[in-house]
């Protein structure tokens, strides 16, 4: 007993001051040289500010992608080959399907747990794109894209294209009915790009639609392997440019250019963002319990001449859905050649020219202000009226042509005939964002004009005197509101739980530093 | 060794200590007993819960059971992480100095010199080399293109131009049973296939073939119960008011699967084109550019419905190479 208590303690005693941590820390330094980098980014600053979690909940879907994906994966067979299907769903037995529905059937009703897996992976895609969205939109409005962090904006942008076409494949491989006309749609459009269409859809497909079945096959590969290889390598640039070049942060207190304010990455944000890791996984899974999305069983397995009615794609597609919608019935044919330009136009230029103009903005911005100083502090929307205007004008484009993808159900609900609803879209198109840019534009020159806009009021305190006289003065400024200096400190290395008996802030007696008296 | 003798081994590095009380932290954090004693039961919550879903999991308890135990206890794991981290840890505000990115002057000038003048000995003197180097680096980059694409797939040709309807093709429905004169009473729509795309003894349904589903989809319209002429020049085309068209919508190819039978239009429910069926399935509404093609039919000698000719054009949405 007493003899294992020793070798024990002297164990512990040669281990050195940090016990087995330090001595981990130690054989890892003496091979990689870790502990100064390391410890700098133990210290590593992380500003605070509500919007900054958007980009974390694009990051945390796409683990919860990962995982749910893999599950998914050990069970789905790549499939068109038709079977007949016998398994727990009964309205479906005996019935002709595809080996990829079956396998998808299964998963939601025999595999243990598989119907929550499918629909958290389903409910996280469609988190991932809209986090990627939300975060770009604060990532533009705030002017993070610029001098130098232009290239962080284009690697976004491509993962945010990687997402959306990896959405649509994932979306196809059940072979459901409404998926499969999807991707009939998907086919048609690439179909129609003048010279290149019909030989991209033969090579892709292996033949005309539905092609030799080997698309299936193709899209899972492409879905499970290629491009979240591509996503995660963009992903871990994305990230390491974050950290080479330091976090934006918005004006405040003690804040500059030339420095970083917030709390450490260890333990502070590291705990915090564990956290929200762990909430964004609960979220998914809620929806994913509560929340029944694509209830591919109800469909049915794809069969090229049926269709359902109200077909509605994933809500990224929405607006190139309702660009096909509105667009006029123009189609070139002449000299023996055909340009479907009602598909050509809306599905393949008009993405391709709202993208172009995203992957340039930055540059453009540049060339318009000549501004080409380095930039780490955001700017308030307000205080750049016409960048403000022209992202709010585009978003009003995109949420125009996303609401005319409805325009059946609209004229349905509010009785009045598809004709009229077509035309008001055609000119909602163009009016509303116009309207939403001048208004923008207006209203950010006049929150510019009102002082001390975005601060919170100071009160004002009023006094009676003892003759029965009012009289005000405003009350002291806010901690926030003064100006102020912080000068770089150390993180602290020690947290002691004890709370000190006088309260206030004071030095402990053991510390060499000392930690820092702030009055406020 | 006792801890005594260990401590002045420890090798004191100096650093700062945070207290509780420290104004690095977070306002709850002076009265800390009360947070963690909030932490502490929605741990042990999300404990419960997590445990549940175990539980769960093994009596294989429906879907949402599972979703809700384990959705319900990371969502407590997490918001107790989260508190722990925002009440109880430094929050700042720390402060930490950029340093600028950009190398001095001098390292710009040394990397620019190094590639320039490096480059002038060894590139441009050997110009013959580097040429040839470039020339072999680029073909090579072009013909691997060819087995990443052309190995995909089959060139187009005129596989995007035919169905599977030809002369004397009899139309079935998806059971295989062929078209009569009595099939169909006037005002009457069905789906048709070629006989040769649908296989009725694989299982106990028939199976119709990809081929016969995906391109050679064709509705068949009962307008009337005299032979019907929907354009001129397709006088025989509607034997006994028998007409059909091609079911792909000549804008994305969806299936036109609707049918409004008292404005005899036939609507695609993707984006609303809507075809006349009296006049030639002329887009009436929508982004359809054309019309549907007609099949032009016949009643053969068995007194089934049958393909006069193959369509007279190709089927489905537009591409560079239709004429
Ligand atoms: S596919 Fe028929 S209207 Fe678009």
């Amino acid at each position: 007993m007493s003899d294992t208590a020793t070798t024990k303690r002297s164990r512990r005693a040669s281990m050195g001051p940090y016990g087995s941590v330090g001595k981990i820390v130690g054989e890892l330094d003496d091979r990689l040289g870790v502990a100064k980098g390391g410890r700098i980014f133990l210290d590593k600053i992380f500003p605070d500010h509500w919007s900054f979690m958007l980009g974390e909940i694009s990051l945390y879907s796409f683990v919860v992608l990962l995982a749910t994906g893999i599950f998914l994966s050990l069970y789905y067979v790549p499939s068109t080959h038709q079977v007949i299907y016998h398994g727990s769903y009964a309205p479906l037995d005996g019935q002709w399907v595809s080996e990829a529905f079956r396998s998808t059937v299964n998963i939601s009703f025999d595999v243990r747990g598989g119907l929550l897996v499918r629909q958290m992976h389903h409910w996280a895609a469609d988190i991932f794109t809209g986090s990627i969205v939300v975060h770009m939109a604060r990532i533009f409005f705030t002017g993070a894209f610029r001098k130098p962090r232009e290239l962080n904006w284009t690697i976004g942008l491509l993962m945010l294209i990687l997402a959306i076409f990896e959405g649509f494949i994932g979306y196809s491989l059940p072979d459901d009915l409404i998926s499969g006309t999807g991707l009939r749609i998907g086919y048609s459009i690439a179909e129609s790009i003048p010279f290149v269409g019909s030989y991209l859809v033969t090579f892709l497909w292996g033949g005309p639609f539905p092609g030799t079945g080997i698309i299936i096959p193709r899209f899972f590969i492409i879905h499970v392997l290629i491009i979240p290889l591509v996503l995660l390598g963009l992903l871990s640039a994305h990230l390491g440019l974050l950290v080479r070049q330091k976090h934006t942060q918005f004006r405040g207190e003690g804040r500059t250019e030339e420095n970083v304010v917030g709390s450490p990455m260890f333990p502070t944000f590291m705990a915090k963002t564990t956290g929200f890791l762990l909430m964004v996984t609960a979220a998914t899974a809620l929806l994913g319990a509560f929340a029944q999305i694509n209830p591919i069983w109800q469909f049915g397995s794809y069969d090229a001449s049926k269709i359902s009615y109200a077909v509605q794609p994933d809500w990224y597609m929405g607006w190139l859905d309702g660009a096909l919608r509105i667009m006029p019935s123009w189609e070139f044919m002449n000299f023996g050649h055909t340009i479907p330009f009602e598909v050509f136009l809306p599905a393949v230029v008009f993405p391709g020219l709202i993208f172009t103009i995203c992957f340039m903005w930055p540059a453009l911005e540049r060339r318009v202000t000549g501004d080409n100083e380095l930039h780490n502090l955001l700017d308030r929307p307000r205080d750049r009226p016409k960048r403000t205007a022209a992202g709010a004008a585009m978003f009003a484009l995109l949420f125009t042509l996303f609401a005319a993808s409805s325009t059946d159900v609209l004229a349905n609900f509010f009785k009045v005939s598809l004709n009229a609803t077509l035309w008001f879209f055609r000119i909602a198109v163009i009016a509303i964002p116009i309207i939403v840019g001048l208004v923008t534009y207006q209203l950010c020159k006049e929150m510019q004009g009102v002082h001390g806009i975005g601060k919170r009021k100071r009160p004002v305190v009023v006094h009676r005197s003892a003759d029965g006289e009012y009289s005000t003065t405003p009350a002291e400024p806010r901690p926030d509101d003064v100006h102020s200096e912080l000068d770089p400190e150390p993180v602290p290395v020690r947290i002691d739980i004890e709370p000190l008996s006088n309260g206030g802030a004071t030095v402990p007696e053991s510390s060499p530093t000392g930690v820092r008296q702030v009055t406020r | 060794m006792s801890d005594t003798d260990r401590q002045p081994s420890r090798t004191r590095v100096p650093m700062p200590v945070a207290a509780m009380s420290d104004p690095h932290m977070g306002d709850a954090a002076r009265h800390p007993a009360r947070v963690e004693k909030l932490i502490v039961l929605v741990f042990v919550l999300a404990i419960v819960f997590i445990a549940l879903f175990g539980a769960a999991y093994w009596q294989n308890w429906s879907d949402w059971i599972l979703g809700g135990t384990i959705g319900a206890g990371l969502l407590l794991l997490g918001f107790g992480l989260t508190a722990w981290g925002k009440y109880l840890m430094p929050q700042g505000p720390f402060v930490e100095d950029r340093h600028p990115l950009a190398s001095t002057p001098e390292e710009r000038d040394a990397m620019s010199a190094a590639l320039v003048e490096r480059s002038a000995v060894v590139v441009k003197r050997r110009k013959m080399l580097g040429g040839l180097f470039a020339t072999g680096a680029g073909i090579f980059g072009i013909v691997a293109i060819f087995p990443l694409l052309r190995s995909l797939g089959p060139v187009p040709g005129t596989s995007l131009d035919v169905t599977g309807w030809r002369r004397g093709m009899v139309l079935v429905d998806s059971d295989g049973r062929p078209v009569t004169r009595d099939t169909l009473v006037p005002g009457g729509i069905m789906t048709v296939y070629p006989r040769d795309t649908v296989i009725v003894n694989a299982g106990p349904q028939p199976l119709i073939t990809d081929q016969g589903q995906a391109i050679d989809q064709t509705v068949l319209i009962r307008i009337s119960d005299q032979d019907y002429t929907t354009q001129p020049g397709r006088e025989t085309w509607g034997p006994a008011g028998y007409i059909a068209y091609s079911k792909l919508c000549t804008h994305l190819g969806c299936p036109v699967g609707l049918y409004e039978q008292l404005l005899e239009l036939l609507v695609c429910p993707c984006h609303q084109s809507m075809f006349n069926v009296r006049n030639g399935a002329v887009p009436e509404f929508g982004p359809a550019p054309r019309p549907l093609p007609q099949l032009a039919l016949m009643f053969n000698q068995d007194g089934h419905l049958a393909a006069q000719a193959p369509y007279d054009q190709p089927v489905g949405p537009g591409f560079w190479e239709r004429s």
